[in-house]
């Protein structure tokens, strides 16, 4: 894990004694409610229905030990003692007191940790896959280069008032894990034939109102030339995008206008400015960032472990979760594991207690390397578990209400706060996630189903990124009372597609049932194993529209 | 212009006599004395045949490569915020400073506040005409920012990975 030296630390305190004046200025009345704003946005606090909520970054979703359990500590000392684990790898609290946020930060800066640029029109978190750097499928190593964006995207001065929010994703594996095509910047990095490190640029991705696929700009781009790429990107962006109306913002509107070719010149010749100057990275400091993710000291171990072998097959509920929870690992003898928050009527999509939050720090430390991520489908992930220790681990979490095996089925819903928490959702998210984790409650049957992403958005800004999923649904306002369109088709990932709208939206009593339809239909016209994703692209909608439409359910 | 802000060789202070009177209104009866004035109007009294010195501003929609031909004999450029939300006028000044080799001084005019003077300052403003509704006094205070900067900027174009 990166850890901070003195210019990190220094950046992060005088942070927190910045914002410390700024909201002693607000409350005095110095600085007025539009003034205050962005200022709030940039270090993370939102003004939801409720309360405040503060949304603390988790840099590419890798956290410490010790770092997990400060944010235990934050939500037992000053929230309700539990946070939300979002899609871009952060962590949200939702009862925050204004007057107790400097306070947060400084605790968190004790450990190494801001909010800074999670929320604003900024460049925001940078984010990765859950498996970087260990993932058996993994190419390069994507967190050094993650981590020098962050910092360079750091209160950099010259891009903190974009048209709107700037999100950069990197992944390097052959299964694309971070969704590099929903984001503003999507960065793929790959080896050449001698092994040196080029980037993929996509730009122009993203969903809400407007869901758009990324567009590639650049093959073959040497890593050195990564922070003046991404600079010459965001001053195209920053002079250019459109500020006359918010949701025709980011920057895939003006890449939609201008078209991918007029757009890559301007890119291009910006960066002809700034190619091989200052901003170029230095081998030395890619060594100093990388020094940081060398991997841990592992274990020779038999890839096979005789006992681990005896206990999947003395227990099948501990098989079942394998399958599902445990991923391969680069190295012989080690997995990584993903431990649900999905637990169905227990708790919402992403949601974890501060004494699950100590759990899982005691069992990194217990079975891993002492390091944790969160995955952007609201998991927590262990990265380096033994697999003669899975068994071991598997009994806590059960205990814990971690150990759900639905990793990648139909109840692993990523869902957006919704109506619940956020000012600007049209309907609720989390009943309808429950009321679809409870008609699924049997785990045969969901594993007979296998792969199936669900994804809820309590509105257009599709946080829950409904678009992707294989079944979305979208929270929208009729005369006032809420109302769900489902899509179908969407997927994640190098086959990333935007899902169909089968047809009129539903009231949320009812979609439990067109859920069922949905499924019903898949059944009936999967052939052997075929994926969910598969029949749909093979049929069509038109089967599951009749099924749904042309029965019981009454469309609105 | 009052409630300004200037910094000369490092030295922030607030400036108490400047000349300058910001025009924003082009088709208004021109004031007395030294004007700022917006793009169109400034270039229409350049072709006069004895031009007046007068200082230019840019709004955000103004491309600065437009003044590139005149850089010699402006005596001061200011650009609008007019909206401290806007933020292009820091790629305005980026570009002036660092690709168009603009060394005179460099004004933010509009919604100038104090929580953005220190992002101001690493672009190469070296002028804030502070809004006058804000005290200049307590906008001093914003200036200096924070002691580290991650990336590189208009007064320190090395990174900190190439200087830590």
């Amino acid at each position: 894990m990166y850890r901070y030296d003195e210019y990190d630390r220094a950046l992060v305190f005088e942070r927190v004694a910045q914002f410390r004046d700024q909201v002693e200025r607000f409350i005095a009345g110095d600085l007025s409610e539009e003034e205050f704003l962005p200022l709030r946005l940039q270090n993370g606090l939102y003004l939801q229905k409720h309360a405040y909520m503060l949304r603390v970054a988790i840099p590419y979703g890798t956290l410490g030990a010790q770092q997990l359990r400060t944010l235990a500590s934050i939500a037992r000392d000053y929230d309700r003692g539990y946070g939300h684990f979002t899609t871009r790898q952060n962590m949200q609290f939702n009862w925050i007191e204004l007057q107790q946020v400097p306070d947060i930060l400084q605790r968190l800066a004790e450990v190494d940790m801001h909010a800074i640029q999670t929320s604003g029109n900024c460049v925001r978190n940078i984010t990765t896959e859950a498996f970087a750097g260990v993932a058996a499928d993994e190419l390069l190593d994507p967190r050094p280069l993650a981590e020098i964006l962050r910092q360079w995207s750091t209160i950099n001065p010259e891009f903190l008032f974009l048209p709107r929010k700037f999100k950069i994703a990197i992944c390097s594996a052959h299964q694309d894990r971070a969704a590099i095509m929903m984001h503003d910047i999507g960065l793929y990095l790959y080896p050449d034939t001698d092994g040196q490190m080029l980037l993929r640029v996509l730009v122009g991705g993203g969903l809400g109102r407007t869901p758009i696929l990324g567009l590639q700009i650049r093959e073959g781009l040497p890593w050195q030339h990564l922070l003046s790429y991404v600079e010459a990107v965001l001053r195209v962006y920053n002079r250019h995008g459109r500020r006359d109306n918010k949701y025709k913002a980011r920057i895939k509107i003006l890449v939609k206008a201008l078209g991918i070719e007029a757009f890559s010149r301007e890119v291009e010749e910006e960066w002809q400015h700034l190619r091989d100057g200052p901003a170029q990275l230095t081998t030395d400091e890619y060594q100093r960032v990388a020094a940081a993710f060398v991997p841990p000291p592992y274990q020779a171990l038999p890839d096979t472990d005789l006992d681990y072998g005896t206990q999947m097959a003395d227990s099948p509920a501990f098989a079942r979760w394998v399958t599902r929870n445990v991923q391969p690992h680069k190295v012989p003898g080690y997995s990584s594991v993903v431990l649900s928050t999905k637990p169905g009527i227990a708790a919402p999509p992403g949601d974890v207690t501060a004494a699950q939050m100590d759990a899982v720090a005691q069992w990194a430390e217990q079975f891993g390397f002492g390091e944790i991520r969160i995955a952007h489908e609201q998991n927590i992930v262990l990265p380096d578990v033994p697999k003669a220790r899975l068994h071991a681990l598997w009994s806590l979490a059960c205990a814990q209400g971690l150990g759900s095996a639905n990793v990648g089925l139909l109840t692993d819903i990523i869902a957006c706060p919704g109506g619940d928490f956020c000012a600007l959702a049209n309907a609720k998210s989390i009943p309808i996630a429950q009321a679809i984790q409870q008609r699924f409650d049997n785990l045969d049957y969901l594993h007979d189903l296998g792969d199936i992403s669900l994804n809820i958005s309590g509105c257009i800004n599709a946080c829950g990124h409904h678009h992707i999923g294989n079944i979305g649904i979208l929270g929208v306002d009729k005369n006032g009372s809420e109302w769900y369109q489902i899509t179908l088709g969407g997927a994640q990932g190098k086959a990333s597609a935007l899902g169909k709208v089968i047809g009129p939206a539903f009231s949320a009593a009812q979609v439990p049932d067109v859920i069922s339809r949905l499924i019903a239909t898949y059944v009936r016209y999967r052939e052997s194993d075929e994926p969910f994703i598969d029949t749909v692209q093979r049929i069509g909608l038109e089967p599951f529209k009749e099924r749904v439409y042309g029965a019981m359910v009454q469309p609105a | 212009m009052n409630n300004l802000l200037s910094l000369e060789q490092g030295v922030a202070a607030i400036k108490r006599d400047d000349p300058w009177t910001l025009v924003r209104d082009a088709e208004a009866p021109l004031p007395e004395g030294a004007l700022i004035l917006p793009l169109a109007l400034w270039l229409s009294r350049r072709i006069a045949p004895d031009p007046p010195h007068d200082a230019v501003w840019l709004g955000p929609d103004d491309e600065v490569e437009h003044l590139q031909p005149w850089l010699e004999v402006l005596p001061l450029i200011a650009l609008d915020f007019p909206s401290f939300r806007d933020g292009r006028a820091y790629s305005q000044a980026y570009l002036l400073r660092t690709r168009m080799g603009w060394h005179g001084e460099l004004r933010a005019v509009g919604d100038v506040l104090r929580d953005q003077l220190s992002h101001m300052r690493q672009c190469g403003f070296d002028g804030f005409a502070v809004r006058e509704d804000k005290s200049a006094a307590d906008a001093l205070k914003g200036l200096a920012g924070m002691s580290v900067s991650y990336g590189r900027s208009v007064i320190e174009p090395r990174p900190l990975f190439r200087r830590r």
